[in-house]
């Protein structure tokens, strides 16, 4: 549901950050308004708790500048991972337009990514949109643990978990280094402005 | 999939051209500004900003603002519906020198206005209903 203002010539879409907690959705957010700086001109909000916890949502405003003449502000969200702030998270994902699922690569998160993907489909489901539709890409996260002995989840296999059926673009990422970062960002922001095209003609 | 789903993803429930969006405008200057606010939007429920007027000393970050304000909404909307009432009618945070009100306009739509002490909250709520009713004769 991005905004396409006809009269300033603007489009404003919503691409959400969703997946387990503590996964690294804002710390996505943190690595592209670092790396960013010079062109968001707002502050990243964040709604957290004392312990650093998302407790309602990361808000980060991103212009990308013109597309078919039209000049285009992205709005980043993240939701809060832990099951607890499901109606929080279902909230967030009003009027979504694209989104990134941030998968934990650990092994003992498997059940949680899971869980956490189904929990976004039966989100989706409430505002009657099916997860097989909206833009989408899946983003493995935390693979630079590898290189300190951690044991993480093959990459076959999550994709086995997560991407069996809904066959989207993914990538194995570390959102501390940054690695995959922007090119996660960048390929769901294609993917949305592609799905908006029909409507900015 | 079956057909509880709506194919029209990336589609706005609503569609708005020039001439309305001008009319929008037109309302928030005319009753809103006019009358002494300092700032006000339109944002959807999705937190976009359909319209926005403002004095011309305004400096605040309105996307934030709006993203925000939508979320806000939506979370003390939740309460409602908790503690068993259909919506709180009333939507207002009072600050030393900016205050701000909140206002549904219908389903999807929201007005928000931030205002200083010189405009009254009593004005100010008799100024939205008014600019509330013309937005929703604008489709």
């Amino acid at each position: 549901m991005a905004f396409v203002n006809m009269k300033n010539k603007e489009v404003q879409a919503k691409i959400v950050y969703y997946g387990p907690g503590r996964g690294g959705k804002t710390t996505n957010l943190e690595y592209i308004y670092s790396k960013f700086r010079e062109r968001i001109k707002s502050d990243m909000v964040s709604i957290k708790t004392h312990g650093d916890r998302t407790l309602f949502f990361d808000f980060l405003p991103f212009d990308i500048g013109k597309i078919m003449g039209y000049d285009v502000k992205i709005q980043l969200y993240t939701v809060p991972g832990q099951v607890k702030y499901d109606a929080t998270r279902r909230l967030v994902l009003k009027g979504v337009d694209g989104m990134v699922f941030v998968a934990d690569s650990q092994i003992e998160q498997r059940k949680k990514n899971i869980l956490s993907l189904k929990n976004l489909q039966e989100n989706l489901a409430s505002y009657k949109k099916s997860i097989f539709k909206v833009p989408l890409v899946l983003q493995y996260n935390k693979r630079d643990l590898e290189k300190g002995g951690v044991s993480l989840l093959p990459m076959e296999t999550l994709e086995k978990d997560l991407n069996s059926q809904l066959k989207v673009p993914s990538f194995p990422a570390s959102a501390v280094t940054g690695e995959n970062v922007v090119p996660t960002m960048k390929k769901i922001i294609s993917l949305t402005m592609t799905s908006l095209q029909n409507v900015m003609k | 999939m079956g057909s509880n789903y709506d194919d029209n993803v990336s589609f706005t429930d609503y569609t708005l051209g020039q001439e309305q969006l001008e009319r929008i405008e037109h309302i928030l200057t005319e009753d809103l500004i006019k009358s002494g606010v300092h700032s006000a939007l339109l944002i959807d429920m999705a937190g976009n900003i359909i319209a926005k007027c403002d004095n011309g000393n305004c400096e605040h970050d309105l996307y934030s603002l709006a993203a925000l304000a939508s979320a806000n909404f939506a979370a003390v909307d939740t309460m409602a519906k908790i503690v068993g009432e259909e919506e709180f009618s009333l939507l207002f945070h009072k600050g030393e020198s900016e205050s701000i009100h909140f206002s549904k306009v219908n389903i999807e739509f929201l007005l928000i206005t931030i205002f200083g002490k010189e405009v009254s909250l009593g004005l100010l709520r008799l100024k939205v209903a008014e600019a509330v009713e013309k937005i929703n004769n604008v489709w």
